[in-house]
């Protein structure tokens, strides 16, 4: 049979508590293929491959391994049916040698002599070579490049012997030069009859490699496309769903003065990436100015350094007219520079403190809430139940400690202290993310409150629906850079999509 | 379906009743050894009871041992506040003892009022140095301060043997590995003929002001802020490093007065084994108090007791040891207790494993 199917999933329903990260997805791929799961970040991509992978296991549905129900139990049981997979995250030990790496999990035999070694050794760099997959099995891995750690993964399953490699957003942490490499790498495997699947949100490599795209949405598969039978535009509607709810009336004024403006900056990031690659972007006051992208695109390092948290290797950042030399969190809460961070309960909030103590976060050092190096106690507990009472938070008592509230409490109390600050510039950070809809619905309209008292704000948000509900303008980050800006009247749904999907609209439109 | 365990690091922190109960379960624990032996438990703990705190003469020297825990332990709460892992109080101790020692030995003639004061600097400066060792390495290459603050203590031990055995032996100790014993004024005033000395006092006087400074003001917020979450004080631009460098040394330095007191008020020269792991017991001091300056005091002198205690169940025919396996075992429960509320028991159907992988 020409087709014969390697994988088949059939309603899988994977839940988390109360989320659905797989609602019934079904799913065919074809032996000696490679095929793409593509979608934006929570579209369940990621929970699909840790089930086939054993990490988790199914709430219900079925798997099929070449034709016969699966049951897998464990990444150990996966990996005897034959089934490897390559984190994004590399499941590997720094300080042993990529050998050494390779072998770990190994129970044979108990008494590894040099010879022993030299030989697996030997086995693993014949096997690499096969492949195309160069690396020096004796480095220490911390010594090889990201690339080359992506590789000693891809052997590491196939030394165990896998004819079914899964891939979970290869290419997010490799250089493009690497990616190429590894796309070849892919193409050889696939001519030697391996079945690959791999997760990404890049469209232009999806349609460079793969066979067959399988297009995910909120737990669910959309639809299963030939790749030679499709068009980028297709697949990125699929991607960003196609509902459009009716935008928010906007208030028509004309924005006011040049509030940021940050010229080529460029930031870079572990390993010489570069997280963030010329970014231009202007803010005027009383405008939301959204930024759309997948995570992981440069979004938290644009925040960051906006929040003063992160130093610059190139270009300007210049704020209210004022040019800034150094990376510095102070200068930032001077200069009016509120932020909603990503991960409220990382970054924004100390779970174990009371809500005055979170009050204080940024205020502390003004003379109205300590004097002479003291706090004020009393007048700050005071302060704190008033704008406790003005932003409706619910806590049970002014101590009680934070991590106890809901997130829509804690997201409430965040934006007390940073709007009490009376910024100039607000950023915000996937504000709504984790949110129910009427707390996410409150969010909205204190940012909206926001750019009606003529502040601005910069809106980091992965949700299209979130970003043409409330942004004057939008930029598209993809890789580092800025793929498009588009004005909230000509916003478009699909256009957005390819730009967050890494192809210009310059180039298809 | 099967049982797990689940750690949820932002899990309610244990009851104030957990610190009590492990006190006491501890009690139950080595009462069950003093059992073994085939004591009497209940005379037995009566015994160390009073030895402790029933005669004027046990309470002032349980009063005298938990001086320099109370400097030690007041100096480890503050790093701790933080998160930083000072177990080298031993070491901090020893240096402020030393150099202390070194102003009667370089300056033997100073009067009083010139001799005292210098002493004290000399030990807490010492012993801030002896910190500032660990916290230097910390921030400027993050080596873990676990390790250095630990080894450091066997480099301060060393360092008084070396002294006391070698060039500062007194000459007419008869051989004994001890300095040549302080001058009247060299001495930390003793109250009405007991040991008791105003070491007490300087102890109080620190936790005071430790007590206003945490609680009250904008640099014991700071702390607060670091010590809840670290990632997040970055985010308000506190500055992480110089905190650390300055909580280490007024940790060190603080356990560097308790040295000082000891050699000054209570043993009256240097020598061989100045500290019988006064450094190691102020952690779990530390830890009983919750790192509360005044509840420090309190625990404290409930392991100085422990101490004086432990010497008068020797009449009994038991080792004095009883006291060390008492503190043992309070710790042990007391970090049973403290991850108690961060541990829950759970049924699932994820099977036995970990969800160390749930990031999308």
């Amino acid at each position: 049979m020409a087709d014969a199917l390697s994988v088949e999933l059939k309603a899988l329903t994977k839940q988390f508590g109360s989320i659905l990260a797989n609602d019934h997805v079904d799913l065919a791929v074809q032996a000696g293929s490679i095929h793409a799961l593509l979608g934006e970040n929570g579209a369940g991509k990621s929970t699909v491959m840790c089930l086939l992978a054993g990490v988790y296991r199914p709430t219900s549905g079925e798997i099929f391994l070449h034709g016969s129900p699966a049951a897998i139990s464990s990444p150990r049981d996966a990996v005897r049916r034959g089934v490897g997979m390559v984190f994004q995250n590399f499941r590997l030990v720094p300080t042993l040698t990529a050998a050494e790496n390779i072998i770990l999990g190994e129970t044979h035999p108990l008494w590894r002599t040099r010879a022993w070694m030299s030989r697996k050794s030997e086995e693993i760099r014949t096997l690499a070579a096969q492949l195309g997959l160069p690396f020096e099995p004796h480095r220490p891995l911390w010594q090889l490049s990201v690339g080359e750690q992506q590789r000693v993964e891809i052997v590491k399953t196939l030394y165990r012997g896998a004819d079914i490699i899964l891939l979970d957003e290869p290419t997010s942490v490799l250089t493009p030069g690497e990616a190429d490499q590894l796309f070849e790498t892919l193409r050889t495997l696939k001519a030697q009859g391996k079945t690959i699947i791999l997760t990404t949100h890049k469209l232009k490599e999806v349609m460079a490699v793969c066979d067959r795209i399988s297009v995910m949405r909120k737990g669910k598969t959309q639809a299963t496309l030939e790749a030679s039978a499709t068009d980028e535009r297709e697949v990125a509607r699929l991607m960003v769903g196609q509902d459009r709810q009716a935008p928010r009336p906007r208030s028509n004024r004309a924005c006011g003065p040049l509030q940021l403006r940050l010229d080529q900056l460029t930031v870079e990031a572990d390993h010489g990436r570069r997280a963030l690659d010329s970014v231009s972007l202007d803010v005027y006051e009383g405008e939301i100015v959204g930024i759309a992208g997948v995570a992981g695109n440069g979004q938290r390092e644009l925040a960051e350094v906006l929040a003063g948290l992160r130093s610059w290797q190139g270009g300007r950042v210049s704020f209210r007219d004022e040019v800034w030399r150094t990376a510095s969190v102070r200068q930032s809460i001077r200069a009016g520079i509120g932020h909603i961070p990503e991960n409220r309960m990382r970054h924004g909030l100390a779970g174990s403190l009371g809500s005055v103590d979170n009050l204080l976060f940024k205020a502390y050092r003004n003379a109205d809430r300590s004097r002479f190096g003291f706090l004020r106690t009393v007048g700050n507990r005071l302060w704190s139940q008033k704008l406790v009472e003005q932003f409706d938070v619910r806590t049970a008592h002014l101590d009680a400690p934070v991590h106890q509230m809901s997130g829509g409490n804690q997201q409430k109390l965040l934006f007390a202290r940073e709007i009490h600050h009376q910024p100039h510039l607000m950023i915000a950070v996937h504000p709504t993310q984790g949110l129910d809809v009427s707390a996410a619905d409150g969010v909205h309209n204190l940012l909206i409150s926001l750019r009606d008292e003529n502040r601005s704000v910069l809106l980091i948000s992965e949700d299209l629906d979130e970003l043409l509900l409330l942004s004057d303008r939008i930029y598209v980050l993809f890789a580092g850079q800025v793929m498009g800006e588009v004005s909230h009247d000509k916003a478009d749904r699909e256009a957005l999509g390819l730009m967050m999907a890494g192809v210009s609209t310059k180039e298809t439109v | 379906m099967a049982w797990r365990f689940e750690i949820d690091p932002a899990g309610k922190d244990s009851p104030w009743w957990v610190t009590a109960a492990a006190v006491v379960l501890a009690f139950l624990l080595v009462g069950l050894f003093i059992a073994l032996t085939g004591k009497d438990v209940v005379a037995v703990y009566l015994k160390m009871f009073g030895g402790a705190f029933g005669t004027s003469f046990g309470l002032t020297e349980t009063l005298v041992k938990a001086i320099p825990l109370l400097f030690c332990g007041l100096g480890v709460s503050l790093a701790y506040r933080i998160q930083v892992w000072n177990i080298g109080a031993e070491g901090q101790f020893i240096v402020g003892a030393i150099a202390a020692t070194a102003i009667t030995i370089y300056f033997p003639h100073l009067p009083a009022w010139g001799a005292l004061p210098l002493m004290l600097v000399a030990g807490a400066a010492a012993g801030a140095l002896w910190g500032y060792f660990t916290a230097w390495p910390k921030v400027q290459f993050q080596v873990n301060e676990l390790m250095i603050s630990l080894m450091l203590n066997y480099v301060a031990i060393l360092l008084l043997n070396d002294l006391v055995f070698g060039p500062w032996r007194d000459p007419h100790g008869m051989n004994f590995p001890g300095t040549p014993p302080f001058t009247p004024a060299q001495m930390l005033p003793s109250f009405g003929g007991t040991r008791l000395h105003f070491g007490l006092v300087l102890a109080l006087f620190a936790v005071a002001l430790a007590g206003v400074f945490v609680q009250k003001t904008r640099w014991g917020y700071e702390l607060r802020l670091i010590g809840a979450n670290p990632e997040a004080a970055r985010h308000a631009g506190i500055n992480l490093r110089r905190h650390i460098v300055v909580v280490m040394l007024l940790s060190g330095g603080l356990a560097g007065l308790g040295g000082f007191s000891e050699v000054s008020g209570v043993t009256h020269r240097l020598m061989y084994g100045i500290s019988p792991g006064y450094g190691y017991t102020a952690i779990i001091v530390a830890w009983i108090a919750r790192l509360n300056p005044w509840g420090i005091v309190v625990s404290s002198v409930l392991f100085g007791g422990l101490i004086v205690g432990g010497y008068s169940v020797q009449t009994l025919g038991l080792p004095s040891s009883v006291s060390a396996l008492l503190q043992g075992a309070v710790l042990f429960f007391l970090i049973a207790g403290s991850i108690m509320g961060k541990v829950k028991l759970r049924r699932s159907g994820e099977g036995r494993r970990w969800n160390f992988f749930r990031n999308s």
